[in-house]
């Protein structure tokens, strides 16, 4: 479904990814973990258009993302759930969703999906006149995972859904995450939190000062005694 | 969704406003030409400042050279006056065009900017022209200015109900994109332009809509103020201080991205100008006082005199109000 054919990013004249091929199949769910820095968020924001390869190709669908507008690629059916939540402190609950169907396609069954997600997170529907700088930060985390639900995606980036968030919300996400496959989405999800990620993976890849590393089931990784010295501390 | 009765009811205030601006030339003891005259100024500011308001408070992008613009608008009306023999007035038409064509350019340049790198290019746009103005004499008589020889009316009612119809043009205008889908989508390009971007929005195209509707407007303004001044050169209409930071100014007093906001700084900083300017001794220093008083602004009613009026209310009324009484 979405395929990363040897990427080459920099920022400037900083070489950040070196090389990075990755892929995810439909109904997957792929993890790319590795440390800060590593270079996990410089490759969704390739993904997401915000930063475009010098060398290799991003592939969704047959589509070459890396060719099209950032705003386009919404419309393909791939949504994003930014690090830090990334929404609009100043609106509503409610206009943060809304905001999220925009595309003709979704924007039709608007309603619809409005209730699916007020269903799914019953404490977005109690405030949905509140405006979204209120909020919690897991209620935040929800709403920005309802808003990238809103566009009916096939499949859905995840930047750190747990940052700064309580084990117990931690938890919480790693269930949406669960649920959102189980509806037949595909899922990238990028990671610090290594152990709750590799449980949720199908495949995952371990990504180390801009190059990939390893890659294995998620099982396989947990088992893994370097990804368990260097990431599980055990 | 609000019904057609709670529509009613929004803009029954807007349409009071208007109908008391309409009759006060009728009104004895208001009519005085010195009174027109400072209402005159005061509905052309909430003009820059409705305009700059776009741009600045509900997109985000924060300029520091609607002098282009107003400067861009009133140039036109001069030139197509000096050079063709038209009247001055053909520039408030032919200043949209004109004005839209430099906004577009200057879009290209600064809009791949952002935040306070957007501001900067904004100000330096502003200052170039104003330079270019200086120094293209054969199109702009440079320093000496363009004076139109008379103008079209000796009385300033009719100058008070045009810049009157721009004013209520510009607000309907402003009213109706802010409340259409475009105003969440700048909204949403002012809260983070990546996640607009990430959610579908083309930033480049809106910011450049809001960009071209917000400097089209200040044209106007300035080829209005050309025709009712009667005189202009480059240091007036492209001023940094006297234009692009008066017209930040404008929206920061009255409220950004407020509805009201532009045409309540407006009045304010008018008066205050008038009252400043003839203080003895300091009067000299009324853009010291400007200054301050911005400072002040900023750090007690962070969102103007209308974002903050409650705020300011309880203030003078006393604090034992609770917060919720009484809507605005």
């Amino acid at each position: 479904m979405l395929k990363v054919n040897g990427i080459d990013v920099f920022y400037g004249d900083v070489q950040v990814l070196w090389d990075v091929s990755f892929h995810v199949g439909e109904g997957e769910v792929v993890a790319l973990i590795g440390t800060n820095g590593a270079g996990k968020s410089t490759t969704l924001r390739t993904i997401s258009g915000l930063l475009r390869p010098r060398k290799g190709t991003v592939e969704f669908l047959g589509e070459r993302l890396d060719q099209i507008p950032p705003y386009r690629i919404i419309e393909l059916g791939l949504a994003h759930v930014p690090e830090a939540r990334r929404l609009f402190p100043e609106m509503t609950v409610e206009e943060n969703l809304e905001m999220g169907a925009l595309k003709p396609a979704a924007k039709a069954r608007r309603a619809e999906s409005l209730e699916r997600v007020y269903s799914r997170f019953p404490r977005l529907k109690e405030r949905r006149r509140q405006l979204a700088g209120t909020l919690s930060g897991g209620e935040q985390q929800m709403l920005a995972i309802g808003r990238g639900l809103m566009s009916l995606p096939r499949m859905i980036l995840f930047d750190e859904p747990s940052l700064g968030l309580a084990p117990l919300l931690v938890e919480e996400v790693f269930n949406v995450v669960n649920d959102i496959r189980r509806d037949g989405v595909t899922v990238l999800i990028v990671e610090q939190n290594v152990r709750q990620t590799l449980a949720v993976a199908d495949r995952a890849y371990v990504l180390e000062t801009g190059r990939i590393v390893r890659e294995g089931t998620g099982s396989e990784l947990l088992d893994d005694e370097e990804v368990r010295k260097a990431y599980l501390g055990v | 969704m609000a019904s057609a009765a709670q529509t009613l009811g929004r803009y029954r205030t807007a349409a009071a406003v208007v109908v008391g601006l309409a009759v006060i030339p009728l009104v004895p003891g208001l009519n005085s030409s010195y009174v027109l005259h400072m209402l005159i100024l005061m509905l052309m500011w909430s003009v820059i400042g409705m305009a700059w308001n776009l741009l600045g408070g509900y997109c985000g992008q924060v300029s520091f050279g609607h002098a282009a613009f107003f400067g861009l608008g009133a140039y036109t009306g001069g030139i197509l006056y000096y050079h063709l023999g038209w009247s001055a007035w053909w520039g408030l038409p032919v200043g949209m065009v004109v004005v839209a064509l430099g906004a577009l350019g200057v879009g290209y340049i600064c809009l791949r900017l952002r935040g306070p790198y957007f501001a900067l290019g904004t100000l330096a746009m502003g200052e170039v022209l104003r330079v270019t103005a200086e120094n293209l004499e054969w199109l702009t008589e440079g320093t000496r200015g363009i004076m139109l020889e008379t103008r079209t009316w000796v009385a300033k009612e009719p100058f008070y109900y045009v810049i009157l119809a721009i004013a209520v043009a510009s607000f309907v205008v402003l009213e109706v994109m802010v409340r259409s889908k475009w105003g969440y989508y700048f909204v949403a390009i002012r809260e983070d332009q990546d996640a607009a971007e990430s959610l579908g929005i083309d930033t480049t195209l809106y910011k450049n809509i809001a960009l071209v509707v917000s400097a089209v407007l200040t044209g106007v303004a300035g080829a209005f103020y050309t025709c009712y001044m009667g005189y202009i050169d480059p240091e007036i209409v492209f001023a940094l201080h006297d234009v692009s930071i008066v017209a930040i100014m404008v929206v920061m007093v009255g409220g950004v991205a407020t509805r009201w906001g532009p045409l309540v700084g407006a009045v304010i900083m008018i008066l205050l100008s008038e009252v400043v300017r003839t203080l003895p001794y300091i009067g000299r220093a009324h853009q010291t006082l400007f200054g301050i008083l911005l400072i002040v602004i900023i750090i007690f009613l962070p969102n103007g005199v209308v974002g903050d009026f409650r705020k300011m209310m309880r203030f003078f009324l006393g604090r034992s109000k609770p917060a919720g009484a009484g809507g605005v």
